[in-house]
């Protein structure tokens, strides 16, 4: 089988490009929910600058090996769900690793991060994490059920299981998007996607004002910051499938930018309106409204 | 000390009898060292303006003056813009401020999630029961003076003193981490038979290790 | 006029001291301590006084004695009545009422720690209540000095200066001594 050496530096610049715009978008999306509250919030360029503070301490504590291996699978599950699935349309340079089934791929790696990252909490040997791993989990898996249910339907709409293919389905116009052809698993998609997102209201697991902090107390210095990266880059790699997916996929990098930043501000505006839900009722929440409409989709296409 | 942290024999699910002592057997029992800057100046001045542009404190509100580090997450003053978040757990946190008076009992807890913090850490003292005492000066309860215990990097004085106070108290800080002399985790390993014996002289009921990494 | 009726009608049932009106709806009683347990379940019972609002001591270092003050709220009435009990001040005793308020603990915790009144029975009154590690007199009694002990075990940060008229006059007139 040949290999295609060239694609490992698009690879890279791919991921740097993520890297930096996750970065400066979620501080904007902060700073969006902090004018929400009538003040100004962090600086733009805040997360550049955590990141370089928390990788100069000048300690760490470590727990294990599962402690350390926790935010190398989550970083791993991000860089992995950004680089199968082709980023840009149509563009040789950035299309990645993207090949014939890396729409069941999409879906493992989604959930591949938190998994990771649960077992290395649960060796942190902390309590709040341990609460908060079995919060986190049970809401996740509820919360990725309307989702599997809509990558279903819309594989089955449209044949295939090549995310390449099903961009290629929606190219030449507006109107033949997934969230026209075929509105009800877009619902279901989305409302999944509130879900994953870990804000308000679904946000219990990670909010600071919870459990301290739930899975990441233990994690410090060169861990967070491992971590904290990811958070930059998992949105916006999971955006970028729901955006392939569901919203007609980017043929250059300014549409990129921007359908994601919407897509990411739908859960930010979500995100400032209510208030939080316990574990009980997000699941409560997700099975009487995201799923029944998962399943409806499946079975109308 | 609790039944529980006692040295005694525990017997396993599987019959097997063991002892067990659990101040030892789960903590390291080395003494804190003392960790320089590990690069050349360039990188090490770009390291202290990330730590001072980026202060995360430990929510633990130990006094009175908790209750002025509230306003500091409101809209009017808005600590967020300095680079200042809240973290609630002592191993994300690098700044520790203790709010007001301290008495033994939360000297004991401060001192826990003190060692805890990972190196550089910096200590505020906030108020003038920090100082020397304040209005508890003849209490039998509280501690007069607070660097004799801790290492103190920056005194902020007032009983309390308004948020305006604290964020000026922020701007010395960062002035100072950026001069290069935010070592009190240093200061503390150097000096940690002296700052372990004046602990254990005031907190007479200790039942924690001698250092809680 | 209804704490006075109150007060005759108990006086026919407890032997009591005398009845001190503070206010119109405030009113203390000094009550033996043989006798504080069936008077507070009359009160409670057949006066309408269901609430506790607290159970404090009071240090009388020259009589030896020390005075338990049960304060009760008739809420209906919207009045107030203090039980004074007096008891001996070394190896102070007395029977504790958790079992008729369960409020009553704490404060009887806190009776034993600070003032060294023993309730034997009560939930948890062994265990430290706020002061971990005491080693000194239970520290509310008025023979234990706080400034000396403060002295003694903290160190102080010098270059404390006074402006107390006294001290300054003091000094002006005798300039000898001790500031």
């Amino acid at each position: 089988m040949d290999f295609d050496w060239m694609k490992i530096p698009y690879a890279f610049l791919t991921v740097f490009i993520v890297v930096n715009y996750g970065f400066l978008m979620t501080a904007l999306i902060q700073k969006i929910g902090a004018r929400a509250g009538r003040r100004y919030g962090i600086p733009i360029w805040q997360n550049y600058i955590d990141m370089i503070k928390n990788y100069s301490l000048r300690s760490s504590i470590t727990h294990g090996v599962m402690f350390y291996l926790g935010p190398v699978f989550r970083l791993s599950g991000g860089v992995g769900l950004l680089l199968f699935v082709p980023t840009i349309y149509g563009s040789y340079m950035f299309s990645n690793f993207s090949f014939a089934g890396d729409l069941i791929l999409a879906l493992y790696f989604v959930f591949f991060g938190t998994l990771g990252m649960a077992l290395g909490a649960g060796e942190s040997g902390h309590p709040h994490a341990a609460i908060g791993v079995s919060r986190g989990l049970s809401q996740v898996s509820m919360a990725e059920l309307p989702f599997a249910m809509a990558v279903f339907s819309v594989a089955l709409q449209y044949q295939t299981l090549s995310v390449t293919d099903i961009v290629a389905a929606q190219q030449g116009g507006m109107l033949h998007w997934t969230l026209f052809t075929n509105p009800i698993a877009v619902t279901a998609a989305m409302l999944s996607f509130l879900g994953s997102m870990m804000r308000p209201p679904f946000d219990v697991v990670i909010a600071p004002q919870e459990i301290p902090i739930g899975p990441p107390t233990e994690y410090h210095s060169s861990y967070l910051a491992v971590m904290q990266t990811n958070r930059a880059i998992f949105p916006v790699a999971k955006i970028v499938i729901y955006m392939n997916l569901f919203f007609g996929g980017a043929t250059g990098w300014p549409e990129l930018f921007l359908k994601v930043f919407l897509l990411y501000l739908f859960s930010a505006f979500v995100g400032v309106c209510f208030p939080r839900f316990r574990v009980e009722q997000s699941v409560r929440w997700f099975l009487v409204w995201a799923v029944p409409l998962g399943i409806l989709s499946i079975m109308v296409v | 000390m609790k039944p529980e942290l006692m040295k005694r024999m525990v017997k396993g699910p599987d019959g097997l009898e063991f002892e067990v002592e659990p101040l030892r057997d789960y903590y390291c029992e080395a003494p804190p060292t003392v960790m320089p800057a590990a690069y050349g100046k360039i990188v090490e001045d770009l390291f202290n303006w990330a730590r001072s542009e980026s202060i995360w404190i430990l929510g633990f509100g130990t006094g009175c003056g908790a209750i002025e580090m509230r306003p500091l997450m409101t809209p009017r003053f808005d600590a967020y813009r300095y680079g200042v978040q809240w973290r609630p757990t002592p191993r994300q946190a690098n700044l520790f401020i203790i709010s007001g008076y301290l008495s033994t009992k939360t000297l004991k807890r401060a001192i826990r999630a003190y060692e805890q913090m990972q190196n550089p850490k910096y200590v505020i003292g906030l108020g003038s029961c920090t100082i020397n005492g304040g209005m508890y000066w003849d209490s039998y309860n509280t501690i007069k003076r607070l660097d004799d215990y801790l290492p103190v990097d920056l005194y902020i004085a007032g009983c309390m003193p308004r948020p305006e106070a604290l964020l000026a108290g922020f701007m010395d800080l960062k002035k100072l981490i950026r001069a290069g002399n935010g070592e009190g985790a240093n200061q503390y390993a150097e000096n940690f038979a002296w700052y372990k014996e004046n602990q254990k002289r005031v907190i007479h009921d200790w039942d924690m290790p001698d250092y809680n990494w | 006029m209804a704490m006075k009726e109150l007060y005759a009608r108990l006086k026919a049932l407890f032997p009591l001291g005398e009845l001190t009106e503070q206010r119109k709806d405030l009113a203390f009683v000094t009550v033996p301590a043989e006798h504080l347990r069936a008077t507070i379940l009359h009160l409670r019972d057949k006066e309408g006084f269901t609430h506790l609002v607290l159970l404090t001591a009071v240090d009388w270092l020259e009589e030896g004695r020390f005075q338990l003050t049960y304060l009760l709220n008739n809420r209906q009435r919207a009045c107030d009545i203090g039980l004074r009990v007096m008891i001996p001040r070394d190896a102070a005793t007395m029977e504790g009422i958790h079992d008729i308020w369960p409020t009553a603990a704490t404060y009887q915790r806190e009776l034993r720690e600070m003032f060294g009144i023993d309730f034997p029975g009560s939930p948890r009154i062994e265990e430290d209540f706020i002061l971990e590690g005491w080693n000194d007199i239970p520290p509310y009694r008025r023979d234990f000095d706080t400034l000396k002990y403060a002295q003694e075990n903290y160190s102080e940060r010098p270059g404390r200066v006074t402006h107390d008229p006294e001290t300054h006059m003091r000094l002006q007139l005798y300039p000898g001594s001790k500031p």
